[in-house]
């Protein structure tokens, strides 16, 4: 009797893990889903500060995870102000200055335009899979989408966040809620993911919301206005030439 | 001596003139010596409190580490040696190891240094035995300017967020135990206290520092491969150029005052010669040489200056000795500025000030004096006599 209490106990927790899918596989198809060749898209970041929302336009066209450029439109302030990605080294344009700058160590942690990104969030193209072993923990339903929960965990002690959280609609492979927590487990990041559609043949969010969670505030909203995937992008697009534009 | 007497003479027979002239500047020389002592107050006390609070008998800093590119601050710690651990068992030098990190006071974002030291300290005046304390959060110390900016109280409880060594994020409660109040801005301003040992723990940075702090009695001449020695002239550079600044901007200000008062000791002499010709013709008359009668009119002239030191130290002895003893309290401290100066200065009037202010006033005056004196030596005596201008 105590054998097989004993049995049961060990078994129990394999054969209730065994109901759900393997966690790097759910990962890989979030990828299938949301990665394109190219993607050009407009989009409305809002942030919300302690004097009032600010809302910042821009375009961007970006060629798979390694090459990003990014037009801001509005406001005033602001228009003009261009953003290069390519590889792991970020380049910003300031029309007032006429200057480019390379946003380089200590200056990726800072915000992007007071919201509650870093240069750093908006670099990370790494791949979760090589940095984190990924398993899903329980199923939940989230905004009336069911989903799985994924708890990945730093397989090296190089990334910014060792553990992450993230909320995966089981069947739209689409992320619809992602918690970043501190080395001592206090959450530090929350991403909420709303109005999913399909955009050629894929499952998309139009809206996104950042919330820095040791901050009061609302955080803040991405909303994509406009979203094109596959299209040709000039290469000469991606060049530091081009941002004097 | 004849020169003197006559010059008393005259100088009293002139009546309210010469009054005014003195008061001027005796006006002037009481200013001087008035900014200055303040100056060189400011310039002592602000030395003293950062010997005191953060310099101790000066410092050594990891090669890479510069205090005005925060950019240096991931890359500038090393772990100390055999002969350094040894220093400080011996209590002759503090390891500080800062660090960059993030507080949220009432869910507001202020980016912050966090300054791990050791909490057994002896020789600097911050309260780090407050860091000494039994609790769940981990025990902070911070200024009272920090606390002011931040609305912060001891007891209050906030989080801190960090990166350690490998740019990990991770977070965790501190509690303030200590607000300490103090004239150095730069420990201060933007920054938290913590024990250092913690610190490494946060940082994975097991027995390495940012800067040592040196006792005022640690040999200076110990060389530490990988580390830069500095000594106190070179931490105080910082407070000499302010106060040589601000002694460049005194300067003006006392300048136009002893200018009004040369101006018009100078008028006064024009105009002595222009009524007194033949007085000058009687004493040329009387044997006196053009020479001399130019030194009666500018001992005359210099004795403004003689006379305004005694009518200066009438009023500025009192004025000096009550503000040495009491202060001159400006209501706030400079630190808020960003600057070393306490809330209430004391000047500092040194036997040397007073000497060398002196001499400068009397022989200025002089100068100012025999200016126009000179012209006796080019009149005709005969003319003189007979009152007539040349």
């Amino acid at each position: 009797m105590k054998k097989t209490a004993i049995i049961l106990f060990i078994l129990i927790p394999i054969l209730l893990n065994a109901q759900y899918p393997n966690g790097k596989d759910i990962l890989d198809k979030i990828d299938q889903n949301m990665s394109a060749k190219s993607t050009i898209y407009t989009s409305k970041m809002i942030i919300h500060g302690n004097r009032g929302d600010r809302t910042v336009e821009s375009k961007s066209w970006i060629i798979g995870d390694k090459k990003a450029y990014t037009e801001y439109l509005n406001p005033a302030r602001e228009r003009g102000t261009k953003m290069l990605k390519l590889e792991d080294q970020l380049w910003l344009y300031s029309p007032s200055t006429d200057r480019t700058i390379q946003i380089a160590g200590h200056m990726l942690r800072q915000s992007v335009m007071g919201s509650d990104l870093s240069y750093e969030d908006m670099m990370d193209d790494s791949k979760l899979s090589d940095h984190y072993s990924a398993d899903v923990i329980r199923e939940e339903t989230i905004v009336d989408r069911k989903c799985w929960v994924i708890e990945m965990n730093a397989t090296d002690n190089t990334v910014s966040y060792p553990k992450r959280i993230v909320w995966v609609d089981i069947e739209r492979n689409v992320p619809l809620k992602e918690e970043l927590y501190a080395k001592g487990g206090k959450l530090l990041k929350k991403t909420e993911l709303y109005d999913v559609k399909k955009v050629s043949g894929r499952w998309y969010p139009m809206r996104i919301v950042f919330k820095d969670m040791l901050k009061e505030g609302e955080g803040t909203e991405f909303i994509v206005d406009e979203i094109e995937f596959n299209k040709d992008i000039p290469e000469a697009i991606f060049s530091k030439g081009s941002l004097k534009k | 001596m004849l020169a003197f007497k006559l010059a008393f003479r005259n100088l009293m027979g002139a009546g309210l003139r010469t009054w005014l002239n003195v008061i001027i500047l005796s006006l002037a020389f009481v200013m001087i010596i008035w900014f200055k002592g303040m100056l060189d107050g400011w310039d002592r006390e602000a030395k003293m409190d950062s010997i005191a609070w953060e310099y101790g008998g000066g410092e050594y800093w990891q090669k890479d580490y510069d205090p005005l590119d925060a950019f240096t601050l991931t890359e500038s710690h090393s772990k100390l040696n055999r002969d350094q651990l040894n220093e400080i068992d011996k209590g002759n030098l503090i390891p500080v190891l800062i660090s960059q990190g993030t507080i949220y006071p009432d869910g507001r974002m202020q980016t912050i240094l966090i300054k791990g030291i050791d909490k057994n300290q002896s020789f600097l005046k911050l309260p780090t035995a407050r860091l000494d304390t039994m609790i769940n959060e981990i025990p902070a110390i911070i200024g009272a300017n920090m606390a002011k900016t931040n609305r912060l109280e001891v007891g209050d409880i906030m989080t801190l967020r960090w990166r350690d060594v490998n740019g990990t994020f991770d977070a965790n409660e501190i509690q303030i135990t200590d607000i300490f109040q103090t004239n150095v801005p730069s420990v201060d301003g933007g920054q938290i206290w913590i024990d250092i040992d913690r610190h490494r723990e946060m940082m994975l940075m097991p027995d390495e520092a940012t800067i040592l702090v040196c006792n005022s009695d640690f040999r200076q001449d110990i060389i530490y491969e990988g580390w830069d020695f500095k000594d106190l002239d070179f931490l105080l550079k910082e407070i000499d150029e302010i106060i040589k600044t601000k002694s460049i901007g005194g300067s003006t200000f006392y300048f136009i005052l002893l200018m009004l008062a040369w101006l018009a000791i100078f008028d006064t002499q024009v105009l002595s010669i222009f009524r007194r010709q033949k007085e000058i013709g009687t004493y040329i008359a009387m044997g006196m040489t053009k020479r001399q009668v130019v030194g009666i009119f500018t001992v005359e002239g210099a004795m403004h200056s003689i006379l305004a030191v005694f009518v200066g130290s009438l009023y500025g002895i009192p004025l000096f000795w009550q503000q040495a003893s009491k202060g001159i309290n400006f209501g706030m401290d400079g630190s808020e500025f960003g600057i070393t100066m306490a809330e209430t200065l004391y000047p500092y009037y040194t036997l040397g000030l007073v000497v060398t202010t002196i001499i400068i006033v009397v022989l200025t005056t002089t100068l100012v004096s025999y200016l126009p004196a000179k012209k006796i030596s080019k009149m005709n005596p005969t003319e003189a006599l007979k009152g007539k201008t040349t």
